[in-house]
């Protein structure tokens, strides 16, 4: 069974069933105006009893308390107390004349269906909240019962619908090693809770979970999503490995979150992030990323009919400007056509898709698509440290004609007396070979280059990654594509540019070495390859990396020279 | 009656500690004090209600005070928005 894994880690244990009492509308109706009086009564009864509870909560989890709970357990006071919520209820109880328990189940349930219809996804989490709050008023007014235990037995595994937020900060969880819920998000509580105690957890398992009954044995893996029900020894055994090498490498990882990515001898390499939305942005902090060296604009094209306007490009491009708390943030501009295609763009069948009509190509010819998402970007530039960079540059023309429509995108935009950053900086990724071997030309039109290895090695090897027949042939660790990269880093430095690289290769233990060696000091990954490559920076010297990269340039093939970093690495 | 527009700094929006920060800081006031957004105003006593408009990270809103006490609470929300959200 497969969720979403919301905390990393692995657990094998013992499962045990959280059951949540359905509260049942009763149907009786209230005869006359005392029955009413007495159930309004009632009701603020209820509630009083329910805010002394999170009260008693609240004191009596101080001071282990978290802030976060602690405006959890502030956050429903608000909404117990809610005059909103009281007003829809003592309507109920005096137009419909239905009794407290019936009109809080009513009001309660309008009020978690308006919060799921909602499209923002934290909104939609809210519903647990309210639906907790109608939960507690409830247990008061004697119409369900709540039935977490307190205590559990070690090793317990909490298998559930979906988890409240009280439960989650009442419930002793010193014995539990795993959450899995049928529901939920990244961002509903069992995720953030499980998340704050370094508990792994997996979400959104679907109705199957439902079948898991107490006792049974759990397999739990918080980083693929994965969840096993009563697995094979085989499988068991295989995960008991598993759980021990992520721990050995957490605890290490760990350790080096708040550390600055410094060689032994002071060299301070740059550790940045390959994003795709907004959200992505909370990973790149918590693995010490320092920002975003190439922000994918392509998932906001994708899944829709027409091409996003201007204003939902900035939306999308603001949110990530204002998440980055104004670390640098590389933005790609699109790079459609390839094996990217869009259902309301008609790109014709191409023999050769890859050397085709693609990316910057597609923006010169087709201006309107282009400048309307560097209008887009350039008014999200005020909100954070946004950069363009454009991509699959072969020639300098291109470069002065991409700069040329920026211009115009920013002309239009002063006209339209509409704020940007005047001074954004423009670069572009280096991945076809022609651009590569013309670093030096091309260094005196940009602000930075960005080396993007994937495409340049595939360009430059002639090789298709995706026909398995010659897939072998493509090698990142290649003496040509390794003279290329460094002829980049050499030309770029020397016109005094920034050089990053942004490809597979930047994360990529093996090459860390070998790329600074070649001066290169400002790599961009996948937010979780970070901590394993700031591991090797601040185990080395820039001394060390340039004898390796010397001894790498003497070598005639690339298997020569993997055996080579094989040893240097050990 | 003041009114006055504000840009929310917070990237995540107005969601539920904020929401808590603000109605507590509201009820220290006699003024009545709205939120609008779009066509859409609420009294901002109830989390119910401000939670609803799902307000976003740099959206703009318009905050409306009316009462004997309008000027110090239409300041205190002022600096509540300007100042303290980024915080939370």
């Amino acid at each position: 069974m497969k969720g979403i894994g919301v905390s990393p880690g692995i657990s094998i244990g013992k499962a045990f069933v959280l059951k949540k009492a359905e509260a049942i509308n009763s149907g009786v109706l209230l005869t006359n105006e005392a029955e009413i009086s007495q159930e309004i009564t009632r009701f603020d009864r209820a509630v009083s009893q329910a805010v002394d509870d999170i009260e008693t909560i609240k004191s009596a989890t101080q001071p282990s308390l978290r802030d976060d709970d602690l405006a959890i357990l502030d956050a429903q006071i608000e909404l117990l107390t809610d005059p909103q919520l009281k007003a829809d209820i003592i309507e109920k109880i005096v137009s419909d004349r239905k009794n407290s328990a019936d009109a809080l189940i009513e009001v309660i349930k309008s009020f978690v269906q308006l919060f799921e219809g909602m499209d923002d996804e934290y909104m939609r989490a809210r519903s647990a909240d309210i639906k907790d709050i109608g939960d507690r008023i409830l247990s008061h007014l004697g119409a369900t019962v709540n039935s977490s235990p307190q205590n559990f037995e070690p090793n317990t595994i909490i298998i559930a619908e979906d988890i409240s937020p009280s439960e989650t900060i009442t419930m002793d969880i010193s014995h539990v090693i795993g959450f899995a819920t049928q529901a939920g998000s990244k961002t509903s509580h069992t995720a953030i809770i499980a998340k704050s105690k370094s508990i792994p957890a997996v979400v959104g398992c679907g109705d199957q979970l439902g079948t898991v009954m107490n006792d049974e044995i759990i397999i739990l893996d918080g980083v693929s999503g994965l969840v096993y029900i009563n697995p094979e020894q085989g499988i068991i055994d295989e995960y008991m490995v598993k759980k021990e090498a992520y721990h050995q490498l957490a605890d290490k990882l760990k350790a080096l979150k708040n550390q600055a990515a410094v060689t032994t001898d002071g060299k301070k390499i740059t550790l940045s992030a390959n994003i795709a939305e907004a959200d992505d942005m909370m990973e790149v902090f918590e693995y010490g990323g320092e920002g975003v060296g190439l922000f994918r604009t392509e998932l906001l094209f994708m899944n829709r009919d027409s091409f996003p306007t201007e204003d939902e490009q900035f939306e999308f491009y603001k949110k990530v400007a204002l998440r980055s708390k104004g670390a640098p943030v590389i933005v790609r501009t699109i790079d459609i056509g390839g094996d990217k295609h869009l259902p309301y763009f008609d790109l014709p069948a191409e023999l050769n898709p890859f050397l085709g009509y693609r990316a910057i190509r597609i923006c010169l010819d087709r201006k309107e698509l282009f400048i309307t998402q560097l209008k887009a970007i350039l008014r999200a530039s005020v909100f954070g440290g946004l950069k363009i960079m454009f991509p699959m540059i072969s020639n300098v023309q291109e470069i002065r004609a991409a700069k040329e429509i920026l211009a115009e995108a920013k002309a239009e935009l002063l006209n339209e007396g509409i704020a940007f950053n005047t001074d954004i900086k423009a670069g572009i990724m280096i991945e076809i070979p022609s651009a590569a071997v013309m670093a030096d030309i091309l260094a005196k039109e940009v602000d930075f280059f960005s080396i993007g290895t994937n495409d340049l090695c595939q360009y430059t090897l002639a090789v298709d990654r995706m026909n398995e027949k010659v897939s072998h042939l493509y090698d990142p660790f290649n003496p040509g594509v390794l003279r290329l990269i460094s002829n980049v880093i050499e030309q770029g430095h020397k016109n005094h540019i920034h050089v990053g690289m942004c490809g597979e290769m930047a994360s990529d233990p093996l090459a860390t070495l070998l790329l600074l060696g070649m001066g290169l000091d400002d790599l961009s990954m996948s937010a979780t390859a970070i901590p394993a490559i700031k591991n090797i920076i601040i185990n080395h010297s820039i001394t060390e990396t340039k004898e390796i990269y010397k001894n790498v340039m003497h070598m005639d093939n690339s298997e020569d020279i993997i055996a080579y970093l094989e040893g240097r690495a050990q | 009656m003041t009114t006055n527009d504000y840009i929310i700094l917070a990237s995540q929006g107005i969601h539920a500690r904020p929401a808590t920060v603000l109605i507590r800081l509201v009820k220290n006031f006699k003024s009545a004090v709205s939120l609008k957004r779009g066509d859409k105003i609420v009294r901002l006593n109830s989390m119910l209600n401000i939670l609803s408009l799902a307000i976003k990270g740099g959206e703009s809103i318009t905050v409306i005070v009316e009462g004997e006490d309008e000027v110090e609470a239409a300041q205190a929300v002022g600096l509540f928005f300007t100042e303290q959200l980024k915080e939370l």
